[in-house]
């Protein structure tokens, strides 16, 4: 029998999408639907004075202009924090601005009309009259004494605050042979999903139901988010989340426009539908990471890394997103620092502050990008203090492989990982003494090539510690209905979730092994509070470990139960029957015995025939969480090689090499695009990806025109190897991978420049890398050498 | 964003389009490619009441050899630019400019005549007409005019057009035997609008310059003829040493703009790098 699990098989929904038969939110048009448009705070920080709608409200095809007053009273306000982090604040958030508006993009007014491009004329003619204050847009002058508060509900800019730290840190620092020490600055980007952010809610007032179509990645969350916050019960909300172009973290935040559609269509008894066009995008989707770290790095003569000291700077607009907090990206830099590596010490700091600009949030591979490339950076500049090469000092840093189960530093517990393993299996697919040779004969045609690797961890697979010990209602279980239908074919309802990452591809792929029949008669459901069990859905790296764990236990006891009615009708031992190509099979003998199809046929239309007592239904359920070990970490690295340009900045990107430990592998093809798509997530900030804002916290490169997104022209090949260490916390052994290309594509990428920039001395420790910051670097160091 | 509502109005002739727009009282823009037109509606820049499509004029077609000039008609798409081998021949600046304008969906629509009426001082054929010293030939109710490239191009999206006048074709005079060539431009991503740009040619009689033509773009309010750069190198043979003159005399012929996020000096120093790339890869030709 063929095994799927572990074969390359091609999204099931790619197909359909490319014959442009997708199905996604903006695609629906459901009777008397009202389109939304929201008019936007043009300035950062100012008080409301006046909102005059009343030219407005005449303009041809406009149904109603909601203000505050009206719609924030229809929906409990959000608060951005979670308990298990100690201390933290954030003022209540509601639909509208009342009295302050707190950054560029805040809705003031709801426009309501019969399409949105009337809606759009009508949103032009409201005035607002903002009296404008002083925004505080500076991470650092944010928490200065006598700052101006960014949220006058707050009690200062502190939004959070934490510290991680070993008792013996500072004697590590007073014992180093060596310590390296570097600023950091990390900009802000954002995710620029192919399908914005989209919702059409339908209220509907003769049964009290709420239907919301929604492009999110966590439908459960939101059927829970709407439940409470606009006080219906939660069996009345239904939250169906169709095709969606794109999630990446983004779409699993409570959004100002969202909850207006939800409660206009309440206000209105009208289905109303918001898509936020790309400008919108950029002014109100959560922009992501955006941190200013301090790091230290202490060291013994050998180059064995002592202990880190690292502290984080992490501005994140007006207010905590809700429900998953603005707080855990900064905590998760703070932890995951050193991560690969045998650290006996660490100190780290985080200080997360309010300032007035969109609120930053959970983005894939939250904190992991930082974190690494705070790292790698002082690993490379430790490899030069110590003369060690890159290689080199890792293969002495790196927890060895037969060193599990390993505590970090920070409290992160390692099940087993393969750090040197895949250390060694990059220096076979990169042979960096080839790239050496290269680059010496380069150098002298001036031609400024180098290479940088980076290791890291990634978190997946995360249990009820993540969010749920918080207070948060966020599942970290998930639940499978498998069904057989009466032909024999297989139906799986699952509360994980599809993005295009093809979720529902490997959830056909599981279930088929455990039900012996191949992948294409298995169809999967998803997406659809109503028609799905409830569980986490997408987020944090959980389809495959979690959603796939689930569907295989859920197809296992479905298989059980064909196997005791086969045994019935077959008058046989169900111990001595298996599932095969489509059929029971006699263990023994390897023959056929009876075909699903027939047995579906039996529990279906005769079950009359069946001896008394035998449980025909062919339907079973199945939840599970992960138990064991809170998370299931990931581990790998990344090379990459570039050629900078010394008199134009320009950098080409020349190649990328990945090596990756995702554990039990279902899918390669899928596996590798989902490193391919992460790789080029981590170059896009690392190179062009940037929200730039002017100091009266303006938006100034809000479209597509001015903020650069990563393009194939400038991708390079990515190369990719896997080494596969199963967990054994489950039946499966997979954990997640998606987020692995992102954590450390930038970090290769830092090190990559700094090694091309080497001859002159120049080091970039800003993202991304622009012509214009290598320049700016090549001509301080110039400046260095000639007055010191 | 969607676009503000407006009428649109297919003119079948010149004299049509010419009345359609008067019609409308100034309230009215002719539409060729739609490719700069149409997303600024959509950002709301600009509303007009009127789109009048010029696409379907018969004077704006076609690419012709004429005596002394290859005719380009203002129609021409970018993709026909790109691969046209009269233009290639003839107007080999415009072949050169046209892969580093956008990407091929757009190239397929947008049109050499409304991106040269268009006149953003970031793209590549506004600087390549005027490096070929070509002239623009313009159709208003008063008649025919021809305006040299060198006024043509008068501020930032500002160019000598009046009011209806429609741009119906470029005239470029067609080049003697031996000249060189360059064309190059800075950017981020491939496609992009250029950080700065230089078109240049020049022929070569006895070893030395006769006539360099150096313009440059993305430098300022408009593409921009390099005077002084164009005098150091007349009447030397191409050289580092020539070259060297010439990149230093861009000093004098461009005031880039400062902006916090692109200083003027490194958009001069960026000047400089590539206009000295362009040249020497001419004299390596040569
Ligand atoms: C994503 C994107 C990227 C782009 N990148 C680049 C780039 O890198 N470099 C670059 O140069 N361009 C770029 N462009 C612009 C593109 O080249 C435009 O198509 C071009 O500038 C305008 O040509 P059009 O035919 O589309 O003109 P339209 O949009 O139809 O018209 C532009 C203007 O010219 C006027 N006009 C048009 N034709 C005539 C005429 N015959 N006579 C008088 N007035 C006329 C119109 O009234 C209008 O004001 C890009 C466009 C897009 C959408």
């Amino acid at each position: 029998m063929t095994l799927h699990i572990g074969q390359s098989q091609r999204r099931e929904n790619a197909r359909r999408h490319l014959a442009g038969r997708g199905r996604f939110v903006s695609d629906l048009a459901l009777p008397r639907m009202l389109h939304a448009v929201f008019v936007r705070s043009p300035m950062a920080k100012g008080r409301l004075v006046e909102i005059d709608t009343s030219e407005a409200e005449q303009s041809p095809g406009v149904v109603r202009i909601l203000t505050a007053a009206e719609l924030n009273a229809r929906c409990k306000p959000w608060v951005g924090t979670l308990d298990h982090f100690a201390g933290m604040q954030s003022p209540p958030m509601s639909i509208l601005a009342e009295e302050e508006v707190l950054w560029t993009g805040q809705p003031v007014a709801m426009i309501i009309a019969k399409s949105r491009a009337e809606a759009e004329d009508a949103a032009d003619l409201v005035m607002v009259d903002i009296e404008d204050s002083e925004p505080v847009t500076d991470g650092a002058a944010a928490l200065q004494d006598g700052a101006p508060l960014a949220n006058s509900g707050a009690r200062d800019n502190l939004c959070y605050e934490a510290l991680l730290e070993t008792p013996a840190v500072n004697e590590a620092f007073a014992d180093a042979a060596h310590v390296v020490e570097a600023s950091f600055t990390f900009g802000r980007h954002t995710a620029v999903t192919l399908e914005p952010r989209a919702v059409i809610a339908d209220f509907d007032p003769s049964s009290g139901a709420l239907t919301v179509h929604h492009g999110t990645q966590t439908p459960y969350q939101f059927q829970d988010v709407y439940a409470r916050h606009f006080g219906l019960p939660e069996g009345k909300v239904r939250v169906i989340a169709p095709d969606v172009g794109g999630s990446f973290g983004m779409k699993l935040h409570v959004y100002n426009e969202e909850m207006g559609a939800v409660a206009a269509s309440m206000i209105l008894e009208r289905p109303v539908r918001y898509v936020a066009d790309r400008l919108e995008s950029f002014l109100s989707d959560i922009h992501a990471r955006d941190h200013i770290v301090k790091g230290r790095m202490a060291l013994d003569a050998e180059g064995k890394i002592l202990a880190m000291d690292v502290d984080d700077l992490a501005p994140v607009g007006a207010v905590s997103a809700y429900p998953r907090t603005s707080a855990a990206e900064g905590n998760q830099v703070i932890r995951l620092m050193g991560a690969p590596y045998n650290m006996p010490d660490y100190r780290g700091r985080l200080q997360v502050a309010f300032q007035n600009k969109v609120q930053t949030s959970q983005y894939r591979a939250v904190g992991h990008p930082i974190a690494c490339a705070v790292t790698e950076a002082l690993v490379e500049r430790a490899a030069e203090v110590t003369g060690l090469d890159p290689f080199e000092i890792r293969a002495r840093n790196l927890i060895a492989d037969d060193a599990y189960p390993h505590v970090s530093a920070t409290g992160y517990q390692f099940e087993k990982l393969s750090h040197q393993a895949s250390l060694a299996k990059l220096r076979e697919m990169m042979d960096p003494d080839a790239l050496r040779a290269d680059q010496a004969r380069l150098r002298e045609q001036g031609i400024y090539r180098g290479f940088g690797i980076a290791s890291f961890v990634e978190i997946t697979n995360p249990g009820a510690a993540f969010y749920g010990v918080g207070g948060a209602r966020i599942s970290a279980q998930d639940g499978a209905v498998v069904r057989m239908t009466p032909s024999g074919d297989i139906h799986c309802a699952i509360s994980v979730t599809e993005q295009g990452q093809g979720t529902e591809t490997i959830i056909a792929q599981v279930v088929a092994d455990q039900l012996g029949v191949s992948p294409e008669r298995v169809s999967v459901t998803t997406g659809d509070t109503a028609t799905t069990p409830s569980g986490g859905a997408t987020w944090a790296c959980r389809g495959a470990g979690i959603g796939g764990e689930t569907a295989l236990r859920a197809g296992r006891k479905l298989r059980e139960r064909i196997l005791t009615l086969a045994g019935a009708l077959l008058q046989a031992d169900p111990a001595t029957l298996r599932l095969e190509d489509g059929a029971v099979v006699d263990v023994a003998t390897g023959e056929a015995r009876i075909t699903l199809e027939e047995i579906g046929r039996v529990a279906t239309y005769r079950p009359d025939t069946l001896p008394d007592g035998v449980d025909h239904s062919l339907t079973v359920a199945h939840h599970f969480a992960p138990s064991g070990y809170p998370f299931d970490f990931t581990n790998g690295i990344q090379g990459s090689l570039v050629e900078v340009d010394v008199e134009t900045g320009i950098v080409r990107i020349l190649k990328h090499w990945v090596v990756e430990d995702c554990g039990r592998i279902i899918n390669p093809l899928l596996v590798d695009e989902q490193i391919r798509g992460g790789v080029v997530q981590g170059l896009g900030p690392a190179f062009f990806e940037e929200c730039q804002y002017d100091a009266d916290g303006q938006l100034t490169n809000g479209s597509l025109a001015d903020y650069l997104v990563p393009m194939a022209c400038e991708m390079p090949d990515i190369e990719i190897a896997h080494i596969e260490t199963p967990t054994e916390d489950t039946i499966l052994g997979a954990k997640g991978v998606g987020e692995a290309g992102t954590a450390a594509a930038g970090a290769a990428a830092m090190n990559a420049v700094n090694d091309a920039l080497r001859p002159f001395g120049a080091r970039l420790t800003q993202t991304p890398m622009t012509p214009l910051r290598i320049l700016d670097a090549l001509d301080a160091a110039r400046k260095q050498r000639t007055d010191p | 964003m969607k676009l503000p509502s407006f009428e649109y109005l297919r003119a079948r002739s010149l004299a049509e389009a010419w009345a359609l727009h008067s019609d409308a009282g100034g309230d009215a823009v002719y539409l060729s490619g739609g490719h700069s037109v149409v997303p600024s509606m959509a950002l709301r820049l600009q509303a007009p009441s009127r789109l009048i499509d010029i696409s379907q004029i018969a004077e704006l077609h076609g690419v012709e050899l004429q005596d002394q000039t290859l005719r380009i008609g203002a129609m021409t798409r970018h993709a026909e630019v790109l691969a046209n081998p009269l233009i290639a021949r003839h107007a080999p600046l415009l072949s050169r400019a046209a892969p580093h304008v956008a990407h091929p969906a757009i190239r397929n629509r947008g049109t050499i005549g409304g991106n040269l009426a268009l006149a953003d001082p970031a793209s590549e054929f506004p600087a390549a007409v005027l490096a070929m010293r070509a002239e623009l030939e313009v159709m208003g109710p008063e008649g025919q005019r021809m305006i040299a490239a060198d006024d043509f191009f008068l501020d930032l999206y500002e160019t000598a057009l009046i009011p209806g006048e429609v741009l119906t074709a470029i005239h470029v005079p067609l080049p003697p035997e031996g000249r060189l060539f360059g064309f190059d431009e800075i950017a981020r991503r491939r496609g992009d609008y250029a950080m700065v740009g230089v078109a240049a040619q020049a022929d070569m009689s006895d070893g030395v310059v006769s006539d360099a033509s150096v313009t440059l773009f993305s430098v300022g309010v408009a593409p921009t003829r390099a005077t002084a750069a164009q005098d150091a190198l007349e009447g030397a043979p191409l050289s580092s040493d020539s070259i060297a003159r010439a990149q230093a005399a861009l000093a004098t012929d461009l005031d880039p703009p400062d902006d916090p996020g692109f200083p003027a000096e490194r958009r001069l120093q960026l000047a400089r790098v590539l206009l000295g790339r362009v040249l020497t890869r001419m004299e390596a030709v040569q």
